[in-house]
């Protein structure tokens, strides 16, 4: 469904992906560990159209999309949830879930009232200014907010990024529930165990490249240690 | 990026890391043109003995500009600050000077040192307003800095007011050395006159030309190429922004103060709109920079040739003159942002004036010693 | 004490106009981080357009409501064409490509219509005064200028913050990356901007025309005059950017009062006051 093929990317003249392959079949969850500075979040932002990439380094349903531009990629069912949250700090919890739908195409299941019916808590702050919030209720926000355009495919930027682990569990609930709608899933991770306990692929990036590819069960734990700090 | 290989002791054997280098700057194409430098700048003071009083004025025009444009070179391509409010110093140099030598009898080559002084002191509760604002909002500020000196000084009667005022032959013709450059040409007042000017404008620009290349390639230099990557980073890295922009800023102010002294005394007519004018000491300058090239040093030098050439040609049109440099800046930003040395220069990266530090390293024989 | 009321009076009727000039320039910045040069110019030039309709014939009101639209497509098409192509982290190409618009459009205006000085006719209105008591009268095209400038606030707010265009806007102003993930084009919502920047340009130039003798030449004044209203009042708040415009539009009045040639320095020295004592304005957003 969604594939890369020898995708690179460069931050001026800083090469941050040497040419990664990927795939991602529908219903899918794929997740993608490693350490800092690996290339993550640039694969992530590569294939959302955030980043310039060869026009056919990135294909959804067999087709080019590389030279898309951002705004375009959204409206083809393909989300991200950015590393960090980047909730608009002028507009309300609720503002922020309604802009999610702007470039909405498609119809699909996810509408406010369903939004809130994942995050109970959001409808209590829906009028609060999005920066009031604690970091937990932000990432809902923002799930909630890349959720609205109904994509097909999500693409999760480390959802648990400073996060209490007790909030990190009802995130994943929320996860699981997202996929029971069919959404496909790539989720960028620095949490090893929920990553692999939800994925049925998992890739492992070393310094631009993958090191490692398979699924969790298949993959010891000493073969991922290896591959994530490329020894 | 290549990942070293460190032996299992962990002694780096790879050659390229070795621990000693050496900074280099100078390239081929600069020590060719700091040979031509030199027999190229006594010509050009010698020229009086050969050359016509209107090619001496003509000089003049190109010597002060080009010292404006590397100034505001430096202060925007360098520094990072687009100020659209030099002429602020123009201006101000200009009214000093014409204090120094009118109220106070002065003679005028000291005023103009004077002068830029003045202009100076003045940078430095401007810069405290001005540094209040950002990006382009900084740069309007200069302006409304430049708009408050022009309506402060039209108030001075003693000045002329709106109208302004003249230097009378005798003030100027109290120029230092003016009886020697007199018999030593054979030639009469007002001719002495220019000729003294175009020197004094030579050394503007030889100077101006030497004060920027010495503080590019100084540690306040480095300082300016850190700020101008990531300034945040810069800061932090040990480097006092404030400072570092402040001194440039007030450096160049007083060397355009200096320029706008002895650009008025050629004149030796002065009004606020034409000491204060956008166009002339802004709008013509920055064209100069960005025609030639902003950044660089050789930039304004091929920009003012360009400039002048235009000027000549084409200042007979008047207003459609003025769209046709409007349209070029427009066509330039959009399509040749580096400029005409930036076009030329790019795909060899040759530098005459060699402001960037390299490293070099060291022979493996000599890093072993 | 009476003697200012009446400067203080016609300097908050000046800050309506002001604010109109700073109205548009604020929505730009506050969007697009862009400082139009031409801006000044721009709003010279919507009057030389309204001129040159009604001196064809056609009814003022009637060539405000062409050249309004107008100005918006041309705003569209400046943005489109030249702006969007310029626009990056360097702040350099769009302020130079502004400044040689403003040359442009300056020396075409001369070129087209000469230095002269003219005069917008709006009939009567021109010195129709409205009467409030103690023997002291308001200009009634003041009055509309003032009541115009709110107006074109209160429409512009109700834009922003009740419509989903509105939020795009915001959203593009937070975070233009981000933005772009929600399916916002922020080329188009830059095309926009700019249209509506120079649409409310085409009213200030009307107001500035029927009020004042205007020539090619005194666009970069309003630039100065809008720039110094918008950092009084502080970034990103309209109504803040229509306070800025009382302060200079006071400042200048009371300035006139006392002598008549300190008028124009009068509103710079406030604005170099307010940006000494607080630079990040009187009323500005929390969010920068």
């Amino acid at each position: 469904m969604l594939e890369t093929r020898e995708l690179t990317a460069f931050y001026g003249d800083f090469q941050a992906l040497y040419g990664i392959t990927f795939a991602l079949n529908e219903g899918e969850t794929v997740a993608i560990i490693g350490a800092n500075g690996a290339g993550k979040s640039t694969f992530l932002k590569a294939i959302a159209g955030l980043l310039p990439r060869p026009a056919s380094a990135v294909r959804l349903d067999g087709r080019d999309i590389g030279a898309l531009p951002a705004f375009e990629i959204v409206k083809l069912g393909v989300a991200l949830v950015p590393e960090g949250r980047r909730l608009f700090p002028s507009l309300s919890v609720e503002e922020n879930l309604l802009v999610g739908a702007y470039g909405q195409h498609l119809d699909g299941p996810w509408t406010l009232a369903a939004i809130y019916r994942l995050f109970p808590v959001l409808r209590e702050r829906r009028h609060a200014p999005s920066t009031a919030l604690s970091g937990g209720q932000q990432q809902m926000v923002a799930i909630g907010r890349s959720l609205m355009s109904n994509p097909r495919i999500l693409l999760c930027d480390e959802l648990s990024l400073g996060l209490a682990p007790i909030v990190i569990r009802d995130i994943y609930a929320a996860l699981a529930d997202i996929k029971t709608r069919g959404t496909s899933v790539v989720l960028v991770e620095q949490d090893l165990v929920h990553a692999m306990s939800v994925a049925d692929q998992a890739y492992c990036f070393q310094e631009g490249r993958v090191s490692l590819s398979g699924r969790p069960q298949d993959l010891t734990r000493d073969a991922i240690h290896a591959a994530y700090f490329g020894l | 990026m290549r990942v070293s290989r460190l032996n299992p002791v962990g002694v780096d054997e790879d050659p390229r890391h070795s621990s000693r280098f050496s900074v280099a700057t100078a390239t081929r194409a600069s020590t060719v043109t700091a040979l031509l430098a030199v027999p190229l700048i006594l010509l050009l003071f010698a020229l009086p003995a050969f050359a016509s009083r209107a090619l001496l004025q003509e000089l003049f025009y190109v010597f002060t500009m080009l010292a404006l444009a590397q100034l505001w070179n430096l202060l925007a391509g360098c520094a990072g600050l687009i100020s659209v409010g030099q002429q602020a110093f123009v201006g101000i140099g200009a009214y000093a000077l014409f204090a120094f030598t009118l109220m106070a009898g002065l003679e005028p080559v000291l005023s103009i040192v004077l002068a830029g002084i003045v202009a100076g002191l003045i940078a430095v509760p401007a810069a405290l307003i001005v540094f209040r604002l950002r990006g382009a909002y900084f740069a309007i500020g200069t302006w409304v800095v430049a708009e408050v000196c022009r309506l402060v000084l039209a108030q001075f009667k003693q000045l002329g007011g709106g109208t302004g005022t003249s230097l009378p032959p005798d003030i100027v013709d109290s120029i230092v050395s003016l009886d020697f450059v007199r018999h030593l040409f054979q030639v009469r007042s007002p001719a002495a006159r220019d000729i003294l000017a175009y020197w004094l404008a030579l050394v503007l620009a030889v100077g101006t030309l030497v004060l920027v290349y010495k503080l590019l390639r100084s540690r306040y230099g480095l300082a300016l190429s850190a700020i101008g990557d990531a300034e945040a980073a810069a800061e932090s890295a040990g480097v006092d922004v404030f400072r570092t922009k402040l001194l440039i800023y007030i450096a160049t102010a007083t060397v355009t103060g200096m320029a706008g002294a002895l650009i008025f005394l050629q004149k030796a007519r002065i009004s606020p709109d034409a000491a204060f004018s956008l166009i002339d000491w802004t709008a013509y300058v920055i064209f100069i920079v960005v025609i030639g090239g902003i950044g660089t040093m050789e930039g304004p030098i091929i920009g003012v040739v360009i400039f002048y050439l235009l000027q000549y040609y084409l200042a007979a049109l008047g207003s459609w003159y003025l769209i046709l440099l409007g349209a070029l800046a427009i066509l330039l930003m959009l399509f040749a942002p580096t400029g005409v040395w930036g076009v030329i220069s790019g795909p060899f990266d040759i530098s005459l004036f060699p402001v960037r530090r390299r490293l070099m390293p060291l022979s493996l024989k000599e890093s072993r010693e | 004490m009476l003697g200012w009321i009446d400067p203080l009076l016609q300097g908050v009727l000046l800050g309506g106009l002001y604010s109109l000039y700073a109205t548009g320039l604020s929505v730009i910045f506050g969007i697009m981080r862009l400082v139009n040069l031409a801006h000044g110019d721009l709003i010279v030039l919507s009057a030389f357009l309204i001129l040159a309709a009604s001196a064809a014939g056609v009814p003022i009101v009637l060539a405000c409501a062409v050249v309004v639209p107008l100005m918006f497509a041309v705003g569209y098409a400046l943005q489109t064409v030249l702006l969007n192509r310029a626009l990056g982290r360097n702040i350099l190409p769009p302020l130079l490509i502004t400044f040689g618009l403003s040359i442009i459009v300056q020396n075409g205006l001369l070129e087209t219509f000469s230095a002269d000085t003219r005069r917008l006719n709006v009939g009567t209105l021109e010195s129709a005064s409205l009467p409030l008591g103690s023997g002291i009268a308001v200009g009634l095209m003041p009055l509309i200028c003032l009541v115009s400038a709110v107006a074109v606030i209160v429409l512009l707010n109700s834009v922003f913050y009740r419509t989903a265009l509105g939020r795009a806007f915001r959203a593009t102003s937070d975070d233009v990356e981000i933005a772009q993930l929600m399916g916002i084009n922020n080329k188009s919502i830059y095309a926009l901007t700019m249209g509506i920047a120079l649409a409310v340009c085409a009213i200030a130039g009307f107001f500035l025309g029927a009020r004042a003798n205007f020539d090619p030449s005194i666009g970069p004044a309003r630039l100065l005059y809008a720039f110094e209203a918008v950092i009084i009042g502080g970034l990103g708040s309209l109504w803040g950017t229509l306070a800025g415009g009382i302060v200079v539009g006071v400042a200048q009045t009371i300035g006139a009062h006392i002598n008549p040639e300190w008028q124009i320095l009068s509103g710079h020295v406030a604005f170099l006051i307010v940006l000494v004592i607080r630079p990040r304005g009187l009323f500005p957003r929390a969010v920068d």
